[in-house]
């Protein structure tokens, strides 16, 4: 059941949060060059963007998401600016890495192909209904173990390819505050399906998705006031897994976690100036949790654009109460199936 | 959040824990883990011929019982044992007065990590049994508890407590634990991939646990490791590790305990005859389509509170449900009510009857 993924059916789509980018380009030009690249430039941000020369690459900036998007409350700015991206591609595959990520070596000294794995990942079927304690059993070297049972063998397609950050980790505001210089130097060499039901916090990092099969489901939901450019500030990716997970579950599709890693530099700021902020979002996910934990879906929802459809009057209904973000979480993605639809987002 | 700062060092807990070897050959394998298990009480489970004599390698502090000890000690109760297969070795688990277990197979060694370190299976077990389990939410930095890990962003902090880790399920380089049909495709492949990492269960999802490097709280879990009905006139083998998972599962689960999956390896030396074990397995192959459904649409209730509660009604259910399978599983629901029988029987609680529980075999030194 492993698809073949050819490069013209993917579009690798960055946010442009600082200007320059030829030095995230250029350290990913052997693993990038084949590709359509999607640039979205922040709104929010004023200079000129330097883009290293010799890719396929296209530019969204504020203009772009004006025309677009211009009526919807939808905030495109800082890391929500790659969702357009997403809404904009024709591709089937999206693989997203933030700015601050580049290549990042294996145990062996050997830089990886972050590109290629996410392509496997996707590629291969995933394995959500049963946990395979040799992690992914497609993986050469590895399979089912005794007592897997083999009418699940098959698997199920993997729309979603979450993968992980060597050097700086991506911790919350209040972790890095404890723990600053924390480096993550642990290579773990698996890849793994999250099992249906499990909730997972799905970090825009590094990530690649079955665009046509889950892309509506990858939303630009939570943004807070006064969110600024660093990871630590926002939930929208968490925000957005949570739901993409769901939807994911639902529609029986499966969602892989683990390979690849990038390095990731971080942008050497610490969070001490933001904690007061922290306290809005602390609470938010543990309000949010019993709902992902029972959300139940319909079965007329068939394609990810019914179950967000579905979602999001769920997370007025049941969230829309218990704080302001969930109520413009609720409304930001009845306006995003509306654009999704559109702009004709679930053409090839 | 975990919590930074110097490496502590993981506890002995030489007094608390027991390690239980099911062994029908002999016990030379021990030597290499001497430098490991030498401080710790072991129990050996013969299985087979009683009257063969098990070599046990000298400077170990052990117990061994064989199928004779079995029978006396249990009486009629020894019909729940399985004869003839290393299912025996839940025998142990009942026996023991410890509170934790570390379970092994004779034809398992100590592994080396990439470094060439030799790997001291127990200690990484202790660890990942002293430490918390995230059940609830999956970490995508697997074991947050561990040196130079932590929860990620968007970790809900109301569960970043975890919950009591009942089981630790470690794995195996070389020899990897494939079924007959895969073993007969793939007789070379060997696993050479270390992966280091500790990781959760999710809460709702079941595994298939191998016994062969397996450790486990026996107060929070211990009745619910029954082994099954296997070996000797019964119509299915190795399934008795995979039967006391799905169950330990589907009670962990319901009672909030967690269960880990991952380091530590050990090196599986042998790989056993896969003819032999396509018979064995054959019947548990199809059967296993039923049961794990069976396991996954499996609810306790509130009122059942305690593992042996949980687990008497799970052999109910089981009698209902899977006993117009084969009426194997109507004999295996009521080995597991007498399976917990012997074990409250051997492991009487404060208040339960003021009758003492039956003597262990002698230890045989």
């Amino acid at each position: 059941m492993s698809v073949q993924i050819e490069d013209s059916e993917v579009d690798i789509v960055i946010a442009a949060l600082h200007p320059n980018l030829t030095p995230f380009l250029e350290a990913w030009r052997p693993f990038f060059s084949r590709f359509h690249i999607i640039v979205v430039k922040d709104p929010e941000l004023d200079s000129d963007l330097q883009i290293a020369p010799g890719f396929d690459l296209k530019i969204y900036t504020k203009s772009d998401i004006e025309a677009v998007a211009k009526s919807s409350s939808i905030n495109f700015s800082g890391h929500s600016c790659r969702y357009f991206g997403y809404l904009v591609s024709r591709k089937k595959y999206v693989i997203s890495i933030d700015q601050d990520s580049l290549p990042a070596k294996d145990p062996s000294g050997l830089v990886t192909d972050a590109v290629a794995q996410h392509i496997t990942n996707l590629a291969t079927p995933a394995t959500p209904f049963f946990f395979n304690t040799l992690y992914d059993p497609f993986r050469s070297g590895a399979d089912f173990v005794r007592g897997y049972p083999f009418s699940m063998r098959c698997g199920v397609p993997c729309v979603l390819s979450c993968g992980l950050w060597l050097n700086v980790a991506d911790y919350d505001a209040l972790t890095q505050s404890v723990k600053p210089n924390e480096r993550n130097t642990r290579y773990v060499d698996a890849v793994m399906t999250v099992p249906v039901g499990a909730m997972m916090p799905a970090s825009g990092i590094n990530i690649a998705f079955d665009r046509l099969a889950l892309g509506p489901a990858l939303l630009p939901g939570v943004h807070f006031t006064g969110e600024g450019k660093r990871r630590w500030e926002t939930l929208e990716d968490i925000w957005s897994g949570l739901c993409a997970k769901v939807v994911s579950d639902h529609l029986g599709f499966g969602v892989k976690t683990g390979l690849p890693y990038v390095h990731r530099e971080g942008d050497g700021t610490k969070p001490h100036g933001s904690l007061n902020k922290e306290s809005e979002k602390v609470k938010l996910l543990d309000d949010a949790l019993p709902f992902f934990q029972s959300v139940k879906i319909s079965r007329n929802a068939t394609s990810a654009v019914d179950c967000v459809a579905e979602l999001s009057g769920m997370v007025r209904e049941k969230l829309g109460a218990v704080s302001p973000v969930f109520a413009s979480a609720a409304n930001a993605m009845d306006e995003w199936v509306n654009l999704w639809k559109s702009v004709g987002a679930q053409a090839e | 959040m975990a919590t930074s700062g110097s490496v502590p060092t993981t506890p002995l807990l030489k007094d608390e824990l027991d390690i239980v070897i099911p062994t029908i050959r002999n016990l030379d394998f021990l030597e290499m883990w001497r430098p490991f298990f030498q401080p710790y009480h072991l129990i050996i489970v013969q299985d087979g011929d009683p009257t063969r004599t098990i070599n046990v390698p000298e400077g170990f502090d052990y117990e061994l019982y064989n199928r004779n000890d079995i029978n006396r000690i249990l009486g009629p109760k020894a019909s729940c044992i399985s004869f003839k297969d290393s299912a025996c070795r839940c025998f142990g688990y009942m026996v023991s007065k410890k509170k934790y277990i570390y379970t092994i197979d004779d034809d398992c060694f100590v592994a080396k990590d990439p470094s060439g370190k030799q790997i001291n299976a127990l200690e990484q077990h202790i660890k990942n049994l002293l430490c918390p389990s995230t059940p609830f939410f999956f970490n995508t930095l697997y074991d947050p508890y561990r040196e130079g890990a932590d929860f990620v962003r968007g970790y809900p902090f109301s569960l970043r407590e975890g919950a009591k880790t009942a089981v630790s399920h470690g794995l195996w380089l070389n020899i990897p634990d494939y079924d007959a049909p895969t073993q007969m495709v793939k007789p070379l492949e060997r696993n050479s991939r270390y992966v280091d990492a500790v990781m959760t269960v999710p809460k709702g999802t079941l595994f298939p646990m191998c016994g062969m490097n397996l450790a486990f709280d026996r107060e929070l879990i211990g009745p619910a490791m029954y082994f099954g009905l296997m070996g000797d006139g019964q119509p299915i083998g190795r399934y008795d590790d995979m039967w006391a998972g799905w169950c330990m599962k589907v009670i962990c689960d319901h009672l909030g305990l967690g269960v880990k999956t991952g380091l530590p390896y050990i090196w599986h030396s042998k790989a056993s005859n896969p003819f032999v074990n396509l018979k064995k397995e054959y019947k548990g192959i199809f059967w296993q389509e039923e049961i794990i459904p069976f396991f996954q649409a499996s609810t306790l209730s509130k009122e059942h509170d305690t593992v042996q509660k949980c687990y008497n009604e799970l052999a109910k259910q089981v009698k209902e449900k899977l006993g117009g399978l084969d009426p194997y599983f109507v004999k295996l629901a009521d080995a597991m009510v007498t399976w917990i029988e012997a074990w409250d029987e051997l492991n009487p609680t404060a208040s339960a009857s003021t009758e003492t529980a039956a003597t262990n075999g002698p230890a045989k030194k």
